[in-house]
């Protein structure tokens, strides 16, 4: 007989609960260490002690690898994290380096941290200054943009927030012009809203835009032209018209060989340059032409990736039954292919939002912008920090959104069982 | 009867692999036609010129008067008025049977949509699937499929109806299904021109046999002397082999 027996069935009384105060005394220590700083198992030699909780929940989680227990917990856990001895040692270093990084993150962003004031001085902690987010907050929000206007970006972003609200619990049918209203009008009335010059609003110029408003405003109108341009560019990549084709490789190819920074640079600095005296057009459109023309090149070449996977079959039904090109591909090709290449669309739009700070480059300032204007400002030296963290909260929610938005586009519109 | 297909002096082309070899063919309007041969005699290209998705590079193709060519308009028209069978189905996958059914009619033919749906709803009846209507393509079995394709083409009202290999891609227990969809439609007076190798299919429906090998019609003939008597070396070879 073995001196100490295979985990199994007969032994699962004696071994069970030893295992499982092992496994619990290991993760006690580790927290205890991490949450109290101190060393509960700190009677063994320094290097042993060091190790001692992976040992420690080595061999606890060796005991309690009872294969078909009948404990159906003890089962789904051995299953999935205990399958066997390397599957239990990184379990352990996972949970470990989580507990170990819950202390530190919680004081900067929360224990440590400062919420209270109005100036750098009243952030007395080691943590962060939220401070200057609070006293920032404006600026981020609406850049530049006067304080006595900002109802007009505010009242432009309800109205668009309560279009798309009520458009998700009307009819199929009403939902059609809603849709139609939010592409093809909302965007100008938006526009003028928040640009003004008419209708008694103060005009404000585009210089002044700025801050996450911005981001939305670019990323949206962006967006909205990327996506039906890309659509094109990839139908004529695979036109069977040879200038058509050629023209839509050249463009793409052009546009996706060149870095966003120096498309922006030259669609502000050089473009104006080539313009006939007197003739002007606002950099902030400059800006917005250029970021869609790029992202619909890359938009093309997923479209087409679509396209290029749907059976020729396809192509032909359409044809045999007397559709024309643009019947065949409205109608059968590009509603499948789109479907197809969702996860790629919601791709390159994520990249197009997470692309906008680049507009810094032109002296637009969107809301990583304001964060940089904002952190060398003298009163407020040594908050880079709290600026970035922000930005990167603030467009991880967007992004997130717009990813699981994307995947619940991709279920809802899927028809294979 | 007015001939309502003709081919006069048909080649075409792979690159610098000839697959039609002067081929001539007439059909008469209401006549059943079935094209057998051993794969790669161009007997699948042969019926896909005559709705232009392959195009020839020599002779005429006249069909309902119209002669295939470069025009696009023509041949849109051409399309809509020649059904066509595949032997994958090539349903759409992302609209329902019905709205399968309904969709070259409403944009092609301008039907208003009540009015296409009667259409197709009276053609899924006719091949015994409209319970299914409102499913989706990949929901059904092979031979449902390939009963739903058949419906889609007879809704824009074809006066000829092509099939390519219509029941290749089915299970055995399938195949009767798709046949008598196929046979009830050939009594109601289709012009049909089928390309299979279901030699009982073609003994009762039937009016001509073609039999091609390596891009030429090598037989010609009345179904009955098709069967009991054929000419070429090449064609009673053929037949021992597959009957």
């Amino acid at each position: 007989m073995n001196l100490i027996a295979k985990p199994s069935k007969e032994n699962i009384k004696t071994y069970l609960p030893i295992g499982i105060v092992l496994v619990i005394l290991s993760f006690l220590d580790v927290f205890i260490n991490a949450f109290f700083n101190y060393n509960l198992l700190g009677f063994f030699p320094n290097q042993i002690s060091y190790f001692s909780p992976l040992i420690l929940g080595f061999i606890g989680f060796y005991l309690i690898r009872i294969e078909f227990s009948g404990v159906r917990f003890l089962d789904i856990l051995n299953k999935n994290i205990n399958s066997n001895n390397f599957n239990a040692f990184l379990t352990l270093l996972t949970v470990f380096i989580i507990i170990k990084s819950i202390p530190p993150l919680l004081n900067w962003f929360v224990l440590d941290a400062n919420f209270l004031g109005n100036s750098k001085d009243d952030c007395t902690g080691d943590g962060a200054c939220w401070v200057f987010i609070k006293v920032w907050f404006n600026r981020f929000m609406y850049g530049l943009y006067p304080d006595a206007e900002q109802w007009r970006i505010n009242t432009a972003f309800l109205i668009l927030f309560v279009i798309v609200g009520i458009s998700f619990f009307v009819s199929s049918r009403l939902k059609k012009y809603f849709i139609l209203f939010l592409v093809f009008i909302y965007p100008f009335l938006g526009i003028e809203l928040i640009s003004g010059g008419s209708f008694g609003l103060k005009y404000v110029e585009t210089a002044a835009w700025g801050g996450l408003s911005l981001t939305f405003i670019i990323s949206a109108f962006a967006i909205l032209f990327c996506f039906p341009i890309g659509v094109f560019l990839a139908l004529g990549r695979r036109s069977s018209l040879p200038a058509i084709r050629y023209v839509s490789i050249g463009f793409i190819e052009l546009w996706r060989g060149v870095p966003l920074i120096t498309v922006l640079f030259m669609s502000a600095v050089m473009f104006p340059m080539f313009l006939p005296d007197g003739t002007f057009i606002d950099k902030l459109i400059r800006v917005l032409i250029a970021i869609t023309l790029f992202e619909a090149a890359y938009m093309a070449e997923v479209v087409r990736g679509g396209l290029q996977a749907l059976p020729k079959g396809q192509y032909e039904a359409a044809r045999s039954l007397g559709m024309g090109y643009w019947k065949m591909n409205l109608l059968i090709i590009l509603p499948q292919a789109l479907k197809l290449v969702i996860p790629g669309i919601a791709n390159t739009l994520l990249a197009l939002v997470k692309d906008t700070p680049l507009i810094f480059v032109v002296g637009l300032m969107e809301l990583a912008g304001m964060i940089g204007l904002a952190k060398t400002n003298p009163k407020w030296l040594g908050m880079a920090m709290e600026g970035y963290v922000f930005a990167g909260l603030v467009f991880w929610v967007i992004c997130y959104a717009m990813s699981r938005y994307s995947q619940n586009l991709e279920k809802k519109l899927s028809t294979e069982r | 009867m007015g001939k309502i297909i003709e081919l006069k002096k048909v080649n075409k082309w792979f690159d610098k692999f000839q697959v039609l070899k002067d081929i001539d063919l007439e059909v008469a309007s209401q006549e059943k036609i079935v094209i057998c041969g051993p794969s790669g005699s161009g007997k699948s290209t042969l019926i896909r010129c005559i709705n232009r998705l392959e195009e020839h590079q020599e002779g005429n193709i006249i069909v309902d008067g119209t002669e295939l060519a470069e025009n696009t308009k023509n041949i849109e028209k051409i399309r809509a008025e020649v059904g066509m069978v595949f032997q994958q189905f090539n349903l759409f996958p992302h609209l329902s049977i019905l709205d399968n059914c309904t969709l070259a009619p409403i944009w092609v033919k301008k039907l208003p949509k009540k009015e296409a749906e009667e259409v197709a709803m009276r053609n899924l009846t006719r091949v015994q699937i409209d319970d299914q209507a409102l499913k989706f393509p990949g929901q059904l079995s092979g031979g449902q499929q390939q009963r739903a394709a058949i419906a889609r083409a007879l809704c824009m009202e074809p006066k000829i109806m092509l099939f390519d290999e219509p029941t290749s891609a089915l299970d055995p227990e399938m195949i009767k299904e798709v046949l008598d969809v196929m046979v009830d439609l050939a009594k109601g007076g289709m012009t049909m021109i089928v390309v299979t190798h279901e030699m009982g299919f073609a003994k009762e429906v039937a009016d001509y046999m073609i039999f091609m090998d390596e891009g030429k019609i090598v037989e010609r003939a009345k179904t009955k002397e098709f069967f009991e008597n054929p000419k070429s070396e090449r064609t009673k070879l053929f037949l021992s082999q597959i009957l």
